[in-house]
């Protein structure tokens, strides 16, 4: 008998799953619009040029060598990726109330937030404290706020798949106190407290009160280029979104995994983060180097820690230390050295951003031809989206039969959701998956 | 008022507090015998010659890219670790029941091994099983298992300071005490921190015991041939339980015996009964990889990939093992000879009968706090070295301090 016998056979994670059957499918015109990860136009991985140099470098400082690093990280790399996030002048950094913890991707940095905040945030180990996600959000959001202790992770309204574009009512509705009734004709009566109760009236209607968003509840952001929609709020939209979030009370968990990526600017990719720091609010923004450095595999993250004072943030960050201490010990040196060396010099930094301007210019190229090839073809619906959506990826639209149709008919892998990795997309390819979806949309409803 | 107003100031890690403490000391025959990482005999980190090798390797390796690894990671590096562990000849590798789980250092492998035994072991969510770790241990084995859940982690008799050495009576007690499933922290070799290691003959004794009692093994394996200096010696108390027939994790590091302190190179090896119930372990450990780190870094695994799956970087590596191995046990007959010349109090055998990278000199806190103070000698509070600290520059020294230590400040019981 095994110990082990009595454990489940876990699901595979989908998207990589999506990636194991697109490896396996031997169709010559298969084309793998799953996993965000960049590729060039002839459908290849691409390892930046300024990383390659600084790769060189590395190997060649005799001066360097592999003890362990401090246990939050390389202290270089941590101060360049939080100017990076909130800007050199940033005066949070100045007023010495930023700091920022190593992180193993942006995974990491999520984990070592949500670690921190199921043990001091909201009170003890409050566990009951409510996590919004959005609806729909990167697969794991949920699952590392729950196995950090969160018992609550809700959806907030993000994506209206009518309009196919933001549901800000939805969205603001669920950051504000709102009590409501809801009557079976789905009239909405709005009140300003919070309370509890179910009744029927007199005239037979269901009237059902619920309460919305919990003050301090924890609210996860996307900075940028939203993961799977790609629909940003507009900044007149992030205004009222922070107002509503301050007037509440809410926690502010920013994730930034496309900065630079999204628009080919840094510092535009950046205008939500630091719009929220400028009007005051103490925050995390969990920080991914994957994409922008095409470093995925050697797991660089950061998390920004912004607070009110030199003194709070001292006392979190030794608290992150424990956390980290039992997790990983310490993080591992060599993607975090290759950024830290790019950041910090004038001339690999202005090259590195020339290099994420490439790949972005391409993913818009890509978005532009593509809209138009539908287009062309007349395939039914509109195709704004397209283009109007920024980022690595595109929420097509497509329902889960259409999506099915494409992967099984014409060997086109995407997310069940409809979303596509437009870096999946090339010169060789984009005729066929344009195809594709023509074929899709009118043969299956 | 901040969010974080409530949160309260946590005292540093010890070890690094040591650290930052010497590295503040002006003292200019400073010594730090604090934090484990091998020291040249100039006192200076050593890359490995091989590692500097591969590294170049690497670089020039235009076919490499810096895509996702797997979740569990790099193939060649898993397959290798857990070769290197059980041996190049494992029966239980060729019956395919040996999996496992690329990790950051062995802290990694640790908590993914802590964090799917809470959830699947001994029933679903048993936070009760008791985690017995050996009475003194590494400081973070307690801290690991608590956050992973476990709510009962107990010491198991260890240490016999009186004796200086195994207490394998009270570690057998222990052992047949302790309630079935629990779960023991094994050090496979050079345990740290007293350097005090199991014969062949107790190991099989406690190996008895614990298959007879249904107790759960965890080896942590962070020392391999950097103990003797020969790998296969070293992973002898491993070979032994698998062979044996018991199911169980090892937590490897190879921060140590390839240099790789920073890369974060570990691996949390699972030997099951079978392969269908490696499977579905591993199935769930991808879950918890996923949510913790998402997938491992490359770097220092594929430094030691390459290094173990190519024969003649394999040989280099081990001759580079042998090296620090020597160097250390050089230092340790030399700091036992100074001792005994001087006619410092008390025995010193232990000095040289213990392995690896530590020592447990037997020094009382008073008189460890007497070497930092007055000698700038730094040590743990417990009285442990690091021998790597160790130079033919600084022996004398050192040799005097402990000699001045022992003599003026009193053995006093606590």
């Amino acid at each position: 008998m095994s110990v082990f016998c009595e454990v489940p056979q876990a699901a595979p994670v989908a998207v990589f799953k999506l990636s194991q059957d697109f490896n396996n499918d031997q169709f010559p015109n298969k084309v793998n619009l799953g996993v965000g990860a960049y590729r060039t136009d002839e459908g290849q991985p691409w390892v930046l040029p300024v990383v390659k140099k600084v790769e060189k470098i590395i190997v060649q400082d005799g001066s360097l060598n592999h003890e362990y690093l401090p246990i939050l990280g390389l202290p270089d790399f941590r101060s360049s990726a939080s100017k990076i996030a909130l800007g050199e002048d940033s005066p949070a950094i100045q007023e010495n109330r930023v700091g920022a913890v190593q992180c193993l991707g942006g995974t990491g940095a999520l984990k070592m937030g949500a670690e921190f905040l199921s043990r001091f945030y909201n009170g003890n180990k409050n566990t009951k404290t409510p996590i919004y996600v959005s609806a729909p959000t990167w697969e794991n959001h949920n699952a590392v706020f729950a196995n950090a202790g969160f018992e609550d992770v809700r959806p907030y309204k993000y994506w209206d798949a009518e309009n196919r574009g933001l549901d800000f009512a939805g969205f603001l509705e669920d950051l504000e106190v709102s009590c409501f009734l809801t009557g079976l004709n789905g009239v909405r009566l709005y009140f300003g407290h919070d309370s509890f109760s179910l009744g029927v009236n007199s005239t037979c209607s269901i009237f059902c009160l619920q309460q919305s968003c919990p003050e301090h509840s924890v609210f996860v952001l996307h900075a940028c280029a939203h993961n799977p929609t790609g629909t940003d709020p507009t900044q007149e939209q992030w205004m009222q979104i922070a107002e509503v979030m301050m007037r509440r009370k809410l926690f502010v968990f920013f994730d930034s995994a496309y900065q630079g990526f999204a628009s080919g600017c840094l510092d535009k990719d950046a205008w939500a983060v630091r719009y929220f720091v400028s009007v005051g609010f103490e925050m995390f923004c969990a920080q991914s180097f994957s994409k922008n450095f095409g470093l995925y595999n050697e797991r660089v993250g950061n998390l920004t820690i912004v607070a009110r004072d030199a003194d709070n943030l001292k006392r979190v960050l030794s608290q992150m230390e424990k956390i980290v201490r039992t997790t990983w010990s310490n993080p591992p040196s060599q993607g975090a050295r290759i950024v830290s060396i790019t950041l910090n010099s004038p001339e690999l930094f202005t090259e590195w951003k020339d290099n994420v301007k490439t790949m972005a210019g391409r993913v818009l190229m890509m978005r532009a031809q593509l809209k138009a090839k539908l287009q062309g073809l007349g395939t039914p619906g509109t195709w704004e989206h397209i283009t109007e959506q920024i980022g690595m990826f595109s929420f097509t639209g497509l329902n889960s039969k259409q999506v099915e149709y494409m992967v099984k008919e014409r060997h086109v892998y995407l997310m069940a959701s409809g979303r596509i990795n437009m870096c999946g997309l090339t010169s060789s390819n984009i005729n066929y998956v344009a195809e594709s979806i023509h074929e899709a949309v009118t043969r299956v409803q | 008022m901040s969010v974080f107003g409530d949160v309260p100031l946590a005292p540093p890690v010890a070890v690094f507090k040591l650290s930052a403490d010497f590295r503040e000391d002006g003292h200019p025959q400073k010594v730090n015998l604090g934090v484990g990482a091998y020291r040249t005999d100039d006192c200076q980190p050593w890359v490995l010659p091989v590692v500097k090798k591969v590294e170049r390797l690497i670089v020039e390796d235009a076919g490499l890219n810096h895509e996702y690894l797997p979740i569990l990671g790099l193939p060649e590096f898993r397959s290798a670790s857990s070769k290197v562990a059980l041996g190049d000849g494992s029966a239980a590798i060729k019956d395919g029941r040996v999996g496992g789980v690329q990790a950051l250092g062995g802290t990694g492998a640790l908590r993914i091994g802590a964090e799917f035994l809470r959830r699947w072991y001994n029933g679903v969510n048993n936070t009760a099983t008791p985690v017995y770790v050996s009475a003194p241990t590494w400081e973070n084995h307690n801290s690991v298992f608590a956050d992973a859940g476990f709510k009962d982690i107990r010491p198991y008799h260890y240490w016999d300071a009186a004796k200086r050495g195994l207490d394998l009576a009270g570690l057998l007690d222990d052992l047949e005490k302790a309630p079935e499933h629990s779960v023991f922290v094994l050090h496979a070799c050079a345990h740290n921190p007293t350097g005090t290691d199991p014969t062949r003959e107790e190991w099989k004794q406690i190996s008895e015991i614990m298959k007879r009692r249904s107790l759960f093994v965890f080896f942590d394996s962070a020392y391999q041939g950097f103990a003797s200096g020969d790998l296969d010696k070293d992973a002898w108390a491993i070979r032994y339980f698998v062979s044996e027939g018991f199911e169980l994790f090892i937590a490897q590091s190879f921060s140590k015996n390839f240099g790789l302190y920073n890369e974060r190179v570990g691996y949390l090896t699972v030997v099951a009964r079978d392969s269908e119930n490696l499977s579905r372990t591993l199935s769930q450990m991808e879950k918890i990889v996923r949510t913790t780190w998402s997938n491992p870094p490359s770097q220092g695994a594929r430094i030691v990939s390459k290094t173990l799956n190519c024969p003649e970087l394999f040989a280099e590596w081990k001759s580079n093992v042998k090296t620090m191995a020597d160097r250390v046990l050089l230092m340790r007959d030399q700091l036992k000879a100074k001792l005994q010349a001087l006619g410092t109090p008390g025995t010193w055998d232990h000095i040289t009968q213990q392995i690896g990278m530590f020592s447990f000199t037997g020094l009382n806190p008073k008189q460890v706090e007497y070497m930092i103070a007055e000698k700038h000698v730094y040590l743990m509070a417990s009285g442990r070295i690091n021998m790597c600290g160790l130079t033919t520059s600084n022996i004398d020294y050192i040799a005097q301090s402990i000699h001045d230590a022992v003599t003026k400040v009193p053995q006093c019981r606590s």
